[in-house]
């Protein structure tokens, strides 16, 4: 009896965290197959689970392929080289770099490296922003109408006009990055910085008032005062924020690529979208499961990063 | 014995929405250095804003504090306060937030090791040290209260200001944490300030039971010495004539002089609004 209860408990907690999801997975790629094999597009047939899971195989072979022309392409370039210095020993050495086409792969680290640096910009200025709005009252009567109009713009109206000033203003001869990544870059730094100066303050503005006593009490300076007590008290909150940000970014890095055909994600779905091949579509599907994926894991990872960081476990749950 | 602390004529006015609320009117007190004292009266009538005051968390409308013959305006770790709520940082461990405490006070005063001796020293002095590398959420409200204890201890301060420090606790512990604090104030003679609602622990631990009279406008009612010789033995005193005449003279101050007479709202709610509002329109 009491067995048969220990079973079903273990059952159970294993269908939670397991089949649950499994079953729900299986019944979503059931319904998926089935409705797509209904769809007729100009381009042949909505794609299914399996023309997925055909064109990951074909993304990945057609990077690897890449890869091997890239490396072909240096190794050439080197010995090329060699016989010329053999020749000539005053000769310069000339190193062209490979330009070849980018693969989904190589579009999925562009788009990645774009995300993270515009947060990490966002955060830079959202967190200590945030803080000195919360610690003073007047800079947030001051800044509070600022942000709650600017918060509501979509990143996307932003983009011409970034775009147009990163041109006009970013003009080096030999540019450090690429126009297109500072465009989009601070398309994305523009959307994430709100969640983050918006929680960061709010963290700073409820902390516990006993915190604060403690710290007059001890005659802490201003920023020992920051450092010791508003910044640990706001972790969890500025966490929030955080994780709202990059939830965000990665919505708008896409669609600000798309927009503005900058490498990355975007660009490869749209290049796709105009290239309308048959195959066009399941790679379309791909690159949107894709999408979904890396967005997934970038919450977790953000969350996981809080486990370690933040004090308050309970906050750092789901 | 000379006045260390001299809290003088204090007014206390609170703006509210309805209008100032007077909660403090005429708070005299003058503290000779070493004495335990215990500040005792009904809910809401205000030790809390004088401790605050005392501490400068607060400002007093009128009158003001003078340690050592001198106004203090700013909080300060020669005030140590031990908060109602233990008011520990739970980011920290509680070996953390006493370091906190020492590092800020002592900061060009101590080595780095006499600063460790003199944490752990703290710690041993609560009986906590086996607790050192826990965070608050790990240890029971008893353990937290008493590293706040330690944590102002550890500041060497010249007042010891403590606002229900064992409210919240069980019996068993209260008494225990009592002991020990008797124990500790013995040892060091610290000038105590300590807000109670508890007549045996007033009577147990204190020189003089200052007993405050209902708020609004509250002020000192009584102030009764206790003149029991340390160490004081809870079981002894049980049975002693002059802790059960302090005891019963503390009671009669609060359950017969300041009765408290509570406001039990009607089973209308709206009816003091209507009485308010009627009252305004004759305004
Ligand atoms: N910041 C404030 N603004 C307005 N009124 C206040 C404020 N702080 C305290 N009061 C009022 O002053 C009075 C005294 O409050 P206080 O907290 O000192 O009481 P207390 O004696 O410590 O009560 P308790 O024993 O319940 O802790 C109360 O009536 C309270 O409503
Ligand atoms: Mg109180």
């Amino acid at each position: 009896m009491n067995i048969k209860k220990l079973i079903m408990t273990y059952i159970s907690a294993k269908a939670q965290t397991f089949i649950l999801p499994l079953a729900g997975i299986c019944c979503f790629l059931l319904l998926w197959s089935l409705t797509a094999s209904s769809i007729d597009t100009s381009l042949g047939k909505f794609p299914g689970p399996s023309a997925v899971a055909t064109q990951v195989g074909n993304l990945i072979t057609e990077h690897n392929a890449e890869r091997v022309k890239k490396d072909a392409f240096y190794l050439r370039q080197d010995q090329r080289n060699q016989t010329r210095m053999a020749k000539d020993p005053s000769y310069q050495p000339k190193e062209r770099t490979y330009t070849g086409k980018e693969t989904f792969i190589d579009q999925i680290f562009t788009s990645l490296i774009t995300v993270l640096s515009g947060f990490l910009l966002a955060a830079v200025i959202a967190i200590p922003l945030g803080i000195a709005i919360g610690l003073s009252p007047t800079l947030n009567s001051a800044i509070n109408p600022i942000i709650q109009i600017f918060k509501p713009v979509s990143p996307l109206a932003w983009l011409p006009l970034v775009t147009m000033v990163v041109s006009s203003v970013y003009v080096s001869v030999d540019p450090m990055f690429a126009k297109s990544f500072i465009t989009s870059l601070i398309t994305v730094t523009l959307c994430s910085l709100w969640p983050m100066v918006i929680n960061t303050s709010f963290g700073v503005i409820s902390m516990n008032q006993d915190w604060v006593n403690v710290s007059q009490v001890l005659s802490l300076p201003k920023l020992v005062h920051i450092q010791k007590i508003v910044l640990p008290a706001s972790i969890p909150a500025i966490f929030t924020g955080m994780r709202m940000s990059l939830g965000i970014a990665w919505m708008v890095l896409i669609a600000a690529e798309m927009l503005a055909q900058n490498p990355g994600l975007g660009k490869f779905v749209w290049d796709e979208f105009q290239n309308g091949s048959s195959q066009s579509l399941s790679r379309i599907m791909t690159a949107v499961l894709a999408i979904g994926l890396i967005g997934y894991l970038l919450d977790r990872s953000m969350l996981q990063l809080q486990k370690m960081l933040s004090w308050d476990k309970s906050s750092a749950q789901l | 014995m000379s006045i260390i602390l001299d809290i003088s004529k204090v007014d206390m006015v609170f703006p509210t929405p309805k209008g100032d609320f007077t909660a403090l009117q005429g708070v005299d007190l003058q503290i000779k250095k070493g004495e335990f004292i215990s500040l005792i009266g009904h809910s809401g009538c205000g030790k809390s804003t004088v401790l605050n005051i005392v501490a400068c968390l607060h400002k007093a409308t009128k009158g003001g504090v003078l340690l050592h013959n001198k106004e203090v305006t700013e909080p300060g770790p020669e005030r140590a306060v031990v908060f109602q709520n233990h008011s520990l940082l739970p980011w920290l461990t509680a070996y953390q937030n006493i370091e906190l405490a020492v590092k800020q006070v002592f900061k060009n005063k101590m080595s780095k090791a006499e600063m460790k001796e003199w944490i752990e020293h703290n710690l041993r002095l609560v009986h906590m040290d086996h607790a050192r590398d826990k965070r608050p959420d790990e240890i029971s409200g008893g353990m937290k209260q008493r590293i706040g204890i330690a944590r102002a201890l550890s500041m060497k301060p010249e007042i010891l200001l403590m606002d229900e420090p064992f409210g919240a606790l069980d019996a068993l512990t209260r008494a225990h944490m009592q002991d020990s604090l008797m124990e500790i104030q013995q040892k060091l003679n610290n000038t105590v300030i300590m807000i109670t609602h508890d007549v045996d622990e007033a009577v147990l631990l204190s020189d003089r039971i200052v007993m405050m009279t209902n708020g609004p406008a509250a002020t000192i009612g009584e102030i009764l010495d206790v003149n029991l010789p340390h160490p004081r033995n809870r079981l002894a005193l049980a049975e002693d004539m002059e802790y059960n005449r302090l005891r019963s003279a503390v009671l009669t101050f609060l359950y017969e002089k300041q009765r408290k007479v509570e406001v039990i709202p009607p089973p209308e709610a709206s009816k003091p609004d209507e009485t308010e509002q009627v009252k305004s329109s004759v305004a």
